[in-house]
């Protein structure tokens, strides 16, 4: 009984001999060592950017989905009284876990990025905020509005739902894209991987014609052109993802925890291990591509 | 060993082999002969499972040649020699290691060939070529060493298509005596060549059958040669 990884083993056997029937192609291997290391290279900014981007929908959607704002904009002398009245709604209301009134001085550093430090909030009419973290459950938001515009005419629900929606969308998409993108760069790498292995295939035509007189099985044959390949994919990709996982390395780093998305590129955790699967992936597929041309071709032949 | 049936080749622009019957007995040795273009080279194909019979039956040891899956194919020329007229080397391996190739690719270990590739070396007489690579032999030397490696496998049956096509009479003669040295050990032997100088001068030394292809018909050539 052989099983396929036993197969895949004889495959790639060591065998200095039949590694020396085929004669060494300069150039060409090169470009496959080079393609299979650009390809591995962009695979790991591929890799970085699903996982980055499935980070931040993750985040987005669950921070956000927990939390809401109430904004009372009310006259100063009735501010006080209705941000009251509005948070003893909120302590009656299901799905609420915590609602607190921002202070002065919170609002005021909200509000500093865009009137800078020092500003007399009492001279403005800020309105007040409010601050509701939903249980798990979630809230009725619905519910809460019109009991708010019954109660507290001043208040309005913002449950960020209107701008966390396409913000969580465009990320699962941008993750959609990345996971996209390395699946067509494993094709690309299988077909370049492919193209190469038929042009050896077709310049070692004569060869192919003697091993086939002397006796040679095409499995010897084939293989001899497959441990090739997948060496050459296995090296080349090793090299492209180790000089991708430094650049990745080098990316600058954002300061604060709400960083943007640019500077949150990159692997976090256990997740750096992710692109050493890179290289042997990549000799699969070299090793899937070479065994079905050689297959195809060696068929073609007496 | 080889058996044909009624056997037909066509190309696509025709019949080129039809109705051929042929046996080939253990330790037999045959010369097939014909004008170029006749079929000699075909009708040897038919008989290594190069090429399948348009009709007809080939069978190879006993075996339907349309029976055998491709690696049947490779196992049998393990047990059948096969020189051919431009005898194709690899050219970037030395010549003894296009002598040994067929021990390589039946997975048989160089080492324990060792002996035998220096004894098969000089009885061709490619000892001191032994380092060379297939592009520096002369066309006498191509011969010898195609004729070794097609035997180093020890075969039950050697065809030799042309094998004195590109050579001199001495030369030629030489490669004769080492067929017919062959053939007493007990190898059948088939040779196909256009070279009626060189069946006679072997009929002298071995009992050997001539073939002839005309008209797509193989006719057992009589003593008259």
């Amino acid at each position: 009984m052989r099983g396929p990884l036993d197969k895949i083993r004889r495959a790639l056997k060591f065998d200095a001999q039949a590694d020396r029937v085929v004669p060494p192609s300069g150039f060409t291997a090169q470009l496959t060592l080079f393609a299979a290391g650009a390809m591995a290279f962009l695979a790991v900014f591929a890799l970085a950017l699903s996982l980055a981007s499935g980070r931040l929908a993750e985040r987005w959607g669950e921070e956000l989905a927990r939390s809401a704002t109430i904004r009372i904009a009310a006259p100063s002398d009735q501010r006080q009284a209705q941000t009251d009245a509005a948070l003893r709604i909120l302590e009656t209301t299901r799905g609420i876990a915590q609602a607190r009134a921002l202070s002065d001085e919170e609002q005021a550093a909200l509000l500093a990025p865009w009137f800078g430090e020092g500003l007399e909030l009492a001279a403005l009419p800020v309105p007040r905020l409010i601050e509701v973290i939903e249980t798990s459950e979630g809230m009725d938001a619905a519910g809460l509005r019109l009991r708010l515009a019954a109660e507290v005419p001043g208040a309005v629900l913002d449950d960020h739902s209107r701008w966390r929606a396409p913000l969580v969308k465009a990320a699962s998409r941008l993750r959609l894209l990345g996971w996209a993108a390395i699946f067509l760069i494993a094709a690309v790498t299988a077909a370049m991987v492919t193209l190469a292995a038929n042009a050896a295939l077709a310049a070692n035509a004569q060869l192919i014609a003697v091993l086939r007189l002397v006796g040679a099985k095409d499995d010897y044959i084939a293989h001899a052109f497959i441990r090739r390949f997948t060496l050459r994919a296995l090296f080349g990709a090793a090299a492209g993802m180790a000089l991708g996982m430094i650049a990745v390395v080098f990316l600058p780093r954002g300061g604060d925890e709400a960083a943007s998305f640019l500077t949150g590129l990159g692997f976090q955790g256990s997740h750096w291990l992710l692109p050493l699967l890179i290289p042997p992936l990549a000799a699969a597929v070299a090793f899937g591509a070479t065994r079905m041309a050689a297959k195809r071709t060696l068929e073609g032949l007496s | 060993m080889i058996e044909l049936e009624n056997v037909a080749y066509s190309y696509s622009g025709g019949e080129l082999l039809s109705d051929i019957s042929l046996k080939l007995a253990p330790g037999s040795f045959h010369f097939l002969t014909g004008p170029s273009g006749s079929g000699k080279t075909t009708l040897m194909k038919l008989c290594y499972g190069a090429l399948l019979p348009t009709a007809g039956h080939v069978r190879l040891f006993d075996t339907d040649v349309r029976a055998l899956t491709r690696d049947d194919v490779a196992q049998l020329r393990r047990r059948v020699g096969v020189v051919h007229q431009d005898c194709q080397f690899l050219d970037h391996l030395s010549v003894s290691e296009n002598i040994a190739l067929p021990l390589h690719v039946s997975g048989r270990s160089s080492e324990a060939a060792g002996e035998d590739l220096g004894d098969l070396l000089h009885w061709v007489g490619l000892t001191e070529r032994a380092n060379a690579l297939p592009a520096e032999l002369s066309g006498g030397e191509r011969q010898r060493a195609a004729l070794a490696r097609a035997v180093i496998m020890s075969p039950d049956v050697i065809l030799a298509d042309e094998p004195t096509g590109n050579v001199d009479w001495e030369m030629s003669q030489r490669l004769l005596r080492l067929l017919i040295e062959l053939n007493r050990m007990g190898k059948t032997v088939l040779i196909a060549t256009h070279d009626l100088s060189l069946i006679r001068a072997t009929k002298a030394h071995v009992q050997a059958r001539v073939l002839r292809i005309a008209n797509r018909r193989i006719q057992l050539a009589g003593a008259d040669l």
